[in-house]
């Protein structure tokens, strides 16, 4: 049985859609069957950001609704044979979402694939709840910026409450993914630190991904950054994240801004 | 210009940290204590309705949050019925005690 993760924040823009592509490949490079599953529905981008976009014929819709099977709506991934895609509709309401229709096709995907990964949408209305719904774990995706760490806090106690496991009075695992971190602006005292973030949210780190201008390059090229950039910060960050992920002990490390001795004597910004 | 301002970093890091924790502070206070009245109001209107008719509006359940504890105040208003007391001192008159009519 596979295990069902959600890729959530509650705030959009915070890096779900990436998070999300990156930690598919980086364990399905570690030999595992992972599936990626977008709920965002009317706003799909986890087939453009994964290059898929061109070969998406059904969709997870269609699925619900009975017209094709699971086999004929996924779409296996360029790079990497034992990672796959389920796309969201584009054209449909989130509304065709219905939990008895999710509750089935998760459960088929956990027969088949070691991972399900979830891309949440933004917000807390129904494609944000039905995405977390089923899930065995969450990764939160936060930014070290106040909107953000408000929005994941809210997330947290729908987390705790409005997932099966929770009504079942388990406690559901959460991780936190800080994304967008910039080293140089933290330690100027510019940008909350990881400590800060960790403190408010208590929640176990899973990994902290440094802003990078990678990202970018591999959502252009359409590949996720741990496929088209594997050397890069980013992309090394995701594998640790992954590892973490897979239930290995893998020491977190805060990166750290190098500054030389003329920028350490004359060098500042503004915040 | 202010070289005041050009000499000393500005931090604004420690301003999000403090308006953060005291913004989550409250806003966890706010979810915990709505879900709380609403179960607890649900129940006790329940365990009210099992005794005979009682009006939800007569039903008041309010709570006072402490630094250490927190204080939930049930008020029950139940209507004095003439006829039920008088039936009732009749009953006690046969066989005492009965318990009381008006519970608070």
């Amino acid at each position: 049985m596979g295990k069902v993760i959600v890729v959530t924040s509650g705030k959009g823009g915070v890096g779900k859609t990436t998070s999300t592509a990156a930690l598919g490949a980086a364990l399905a490079r570690r030999g595992n069957n992972v599936v990626v599953v977008d709920f965002d529905i009317g706003l799909r981008n986890l087939d453009l950001v994964m290059g898929a976009e061109r070969r998406v014929v059904f969709d997870l819709i269609n699925v619900i609704q009975g017209q094709v099977n699971l086999a004929q709506a996924l779409v296996r991934d360029r790079h990497l044979e034992t990672l796959y895609l389920l796309p969201a509709s584009q054209t449909r309401d989130k509304d065709a979402l219905t939990e008895d229709g999710i509750a089935r096709v998760i459960s088929d995907l956990r027969e088949v694939f070691d991972w399900v990964i979830c891309d949440s949408p933004a917000g807390i209305e129904r494609g944000a709840t039905l995405a977390m719904r089923f899930a065995d774990e969450a990764v939160i995706v936060a930014n070290p910026e106040v909107s953000s760490v408000r929005d994941s806090d809210r997330i947290v106690g729908m987390l705790d409450s409005k997932t099966l496991k929770a009504e079942a009075g388990e406690r559901l695992k959460k991780h936190l993914l800080i994304a967008r971190f910039d080293p140089a602006r933290a330690s100027r005292g510019e940008m909350l630190g990881i400590v800060d973030v960790l403190d408010i949210l208590s929640i176990p780190l899973l990994g902290i991904i440094p802003e990078s201008e990678e990202v970018l390059r591999a959502s252009n090229l359409g590949a996720p950054v741990t496929v088209c950039g594997r050397d890069s910060a980013p992309s090394r960050a995701y594998f640790a994240a992954a590892g973490r992920l897979a239930g290995e002990c893998v020491e977190v490390t805060i990166p750290r801004h190098n500054r030389g001795l003329l920028t350490k004597l004359f060098g500042r910004r503004a915040a | 210009m202010n070289l005041f301002r050009i000499l000393t970093p500005i931090r604004s890091a420690p301003r999000a940290r403090d308006r953060l924790h005291l913004l989550l502070d409250h806003e966890r206070r706010l979810v915990t204590r709505t879900d709380l009245i609403a179960i607890l109001r649900e129940e006790i209107f329940a365990v009210v309705g099992r005794h005979g008719c009682v009006d939800p509006n007569l039903v008041q359940v309010r709570e006072v949050r402490g630094t250490a504890v927190s204080t939930v105040m049930v008020d029950i208003k139940i209507p004095i019925r003439r006829g039920a007391i008088a039936s009732a001192n009749s009953a006690r008159r046969g066989a005492p005690p009965a318990g009381s009519e008006r519970r608070q």
